[in-house]
């Protein structure tokens, strides 16, 4: 890890940016050498922002504006094949798209960035929030990281690329904010000097670029005899992710004074409720728990920042104490026990002796706004579950039945 | 061009033997002449399909050029990215080399079907690479099916010749026309028979900047139901018969044909062609004779065509 220093307040620029804004801002600083550009709402402001940029000489990065996702992705494991920092941007049918692609650029041990403005999947067609896209990508191999703020996009998308290029994982990144309430809502963003940023993501060192002088055959055909090792290592190399999680959060706290951990816990400690999600709900969910507390409900919030890997540890951890565990989640897994999130949960806590009670809300699909009357519906609902000692699987919040 | 072909055709083999094609295929033929042709620092980016499967079996490789294959329909995508990339490290000063020759290859159905979105793409942006398609009319990869390139009366695993069917009906779709109309500054059609013509014609290619697209004819034994000492006399033989003529396309507008098939005083039928492979043996039962003559028709008919855009007669 390269030396970093705490950047003094008077270098920090402060300025008003939605998150897609704070994104293109990122990107441009961290200097990468190829982009793939292809817009779709609400990310498309990310690749608009950069080409700006470029028209006016202001990053040294080739922008390929591809004629489709699916080709967006292919140039960019081209490019990061070619050893060079490479990101895109992407939501919904566009994320769809890509789906062999992921697939092709995580198992190649490709370090791309991609951000990923939340939408929901057609039909019927919908240009709003929720997280059906990149949790349909959820085992594509890539890494998800998903942000509450246009502070924590700004800061996520440069530690992306230093996490991404780490030796040890050599992973593609998914940085996903919720479309419109984060990618078009302008919030205070405290930006780095450039060369704070320059010198804390260095140059990517490439591992086995394509390299005439050094022949290399890259994505070969691996049948029954080898292609489940090749599996096994990939699966290791994203177990490795959380260490150098904390890593290179530790090194960017150091310069910024900020870090949000692969859970963020918020008045866990004594609570016998807990509201589990992440992204801008979970933002909701710590004002409702703050107002319930002061009714001497004993309430707390713990919010996912990486859903892959999913921080097994971390998350039981902060949780096993707790009566019940109410999450909230903005998809729906059709015919499946629960849904992702939920799923997940219930898995992490299988092997405890005492379990907390899960109860799975599905809420704010396809833009359907979530207010805190919403969460405080799903927390006093579970209360009346843990009464009764029996939840169902889940349930959606907030629908016309 | 400074360079001789003698010099070129003594030059070391980018692809090894022991590779895992079958015996008779072009292919292989095919990628040895690019290498002959090749000049420089060079990467290629290879479509699924019977090259790419049959040469890197894990953990064995032929290539003795850096390679990467990704998907199916992305070659000319993932070479957009290889390229860009290596000028963006080399403006940056990261790059040993000034500049990279990179060369997209694929099939027939990679090219002229599931890969034509990607590759128009990158022909509009104006990428400086070399897309090679070898064409052996189907996807043979996954067993011989139908594909944009498959000619009219060709049995395949999706176009049967039954009782009511004569193998494929439609034509073939134009793809070195359609390529050329980008107006991309060089396309060309290639059959590994006349490997001067070949060789020449891939090295001036790479030699222009900007997109570049060679239309290899390209023999398979397997799926053409032929025998695997035909497949060279087979190119020949698609030359001579107009089924595959050579020719340059400059510019998108500038059509020249090639001295082989300028030197035909007429073409072959088609049936000399179509005779030495059991894809077509269908073709010669009286059911279908009427069809094999609409098909003589339209060869001579797009040959006539392809004459008078080269300015000929
Ligand atoms: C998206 C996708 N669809 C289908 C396939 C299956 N597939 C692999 S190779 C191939 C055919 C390749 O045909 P062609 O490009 O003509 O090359 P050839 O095998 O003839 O060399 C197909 C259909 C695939 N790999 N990916
Ligand atoms: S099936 Fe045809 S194209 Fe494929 S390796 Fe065999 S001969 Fe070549």
């Amino acid at each position: 890890m390269t030396a970093v220093e705490k950047i003094p307040a008077d270098k920090i620029k402060i300025e008003g940016l939605t998150g897609d804004a704070a994104i293109a801002h990122a990107f441009k600083q961290c200097d990468i050498d190829v982009m793939a550009a292809y817009p779709i709402t609400p990310q498309t402001i990310i690749v608009e922002d950069f080409q700006k940029f470029a028209a006016n000489g202001e990053v040294q990065t080739k922008v390929i504006t591809v004629e489709s996702e699916h080709s967006a992705m292919s140039a960019c494991i081209g490019a990061s094949a070619t050893g060079a920092r490479v990101a895109t941007a992407t939501a919904s049918a566009g994320l769809a798209l890509m789906w062999e692609v992921l697939y092709c650029a995580a198992s190649m041990r490709m370090p791309i960035v991609l951000t990923v403005a939340n939408r929901a999947l057609s039909a019927p067609i919908n240009i709003h929030n929720d997280w059906s896209d990149s949790y349909g990508a959820r085992d594509s191999g890539f890494i998800q990281l998903y942000c509450q703020n246009s502070q924590e996009a700004y800061d996520t998308t440069i530690m992306a690329f230093k996490l991404a290029e780490d030796h040890r994982v050599l992973l593609p990144v998914m940085v996903c904010i919720d479309g419109f309430i984060l990618s078009h809502n302008v919030e205070r963003v405290e930006m780095l000097p450039d060369e704070a940023v320059k010198s804390f993501l260095g140059v990517r060192e490439p591992v086995q670029p394509l390299d005439p002088d050094n022949p290399l055959t890259m994505g070969p055909l691996a049948l029954t005899d080898y292609y489940f090792e090749f599996k096994e290592q990939q699966d290791r190399a994203i177990h490795a992710v959380p260490d150098v999680f904390k890593e290179v959060e530790e090194a960017f706290k150091k310069m910024t004074g900020r870090s949000y951990g692969m859970v963020e816990d918020y008045k866990t400690e004594d609570a016998d409720i807990i509201l589990l999600t992440h992204s801008t709900p979970a933002g909701t969910a710590k004002v409702v728990a703050d107002t319930l507390r002061e009714q001497g409900e004993k309430v707390g919030v713990l919010r996912l920042k990486m859903f892959r890997p999913f921080p097994v540890k971390e998350v039981v951890e902060k949780i096993k104490h707790a009566k019940a565990v109410a999450v909230f989640e903005k998809c729906l897994s059709f015919g499946a026990v629960c849904n992702p999130l939920a799923l997940e949960l219930r898995s992490a806590l299988y092997d405890l002796d005492e379990r907390p009670m899960v109860t799975d809300f599905v809420i704010g699909l396809g833009g359907r706004d979530v207010p805190p009357t919403t969460i405080v519906d799903g927390y006093n609902k579970t209360k009346e579950y843990l009464a009764k000692g029996k939840a169902p699987l889940y349930e959606t919040l907030g629908v016309r039945k | 061009m400074t360079v001789k072909l003698k010099e070129m055709l003594q030059k070391p083999q980018i692809l090894s033997s022991g590779h895992r094609m079958c015996a008779g295929c072009a292919a292989p033929t095919i990628i040895k002449l690019v290498g002959m042709a090749l000049r420089g620092p060079t990467v290629f980016c290879n479509a699924t399909g019977c090259l790419e499967v049959a040469t890197t079996i894990y953990p064995y490789t032929a290539w003795k050029v850096p390679w990467i294959h990704v998907a199916f329909e992305n070659a000319s995508a993932v070479a957009s990215g290889v390229i860009e990339a290596y000028k963006a490290m080399a403006e940056k000063g990261r790059s040993k080399f000034e500049h990279v020759d990179v060369v997209a290859i694929g099939g027939d159905g990679g090219t002229f079907d599931i890969g034509f979105g990607s590759l128009s793409g990158a022909l509009e942006r104006g990428h400086d690479f070399v897309y090679l398609v070898y064409d052996n009319g189907a996807y043979q990869n996954t067993g011989i099916q139908r594909s944009g390139a498959t000619l009219p009366g060709q049995e395949t695993t999706t176009s049967w010749a039954g009782t009511v069917e004569p193998g494929k009906r439609q034509k073939k779709k134009p793809l070195a026309e359609i390529v050329a109309a980008h107006r991309i500054p060089y396309v060309a059609t290639v059959a590994p028979y006349y490997y001067r013509d070949f060789i020449t014609k891939f090295r001036k290619a790479l030699e222009v900047e900007g997109p570049a697209f060679v239309h290899a004819h390209s023999s398979c034994p397997r799926g053409w139901r032929s025998d695997t000492s035909k497949s060279i006399e087979l190119s020949k033989l698609a030359v001579e018969t107009g089924l595959h003529p050579l020719y340059e396309v400059i510019d998108g507008t500038k059509y020249v044909m090639s001295g082989p098939s300028k030197r035909l005083k007429e073409l072959k039928p088609v049936d000399e062609y179509f005779k030495l492979q059991g894809q077509f043996k269908h073709l010669f039962t009286p059911q279908w004779e009427d069809f094999r003559k609409e098909i003589q028709e339209w060869v001579y008919q797009d040959w006539e065509l392809l004459r008078k855009k080269c300015g000929l007669d």
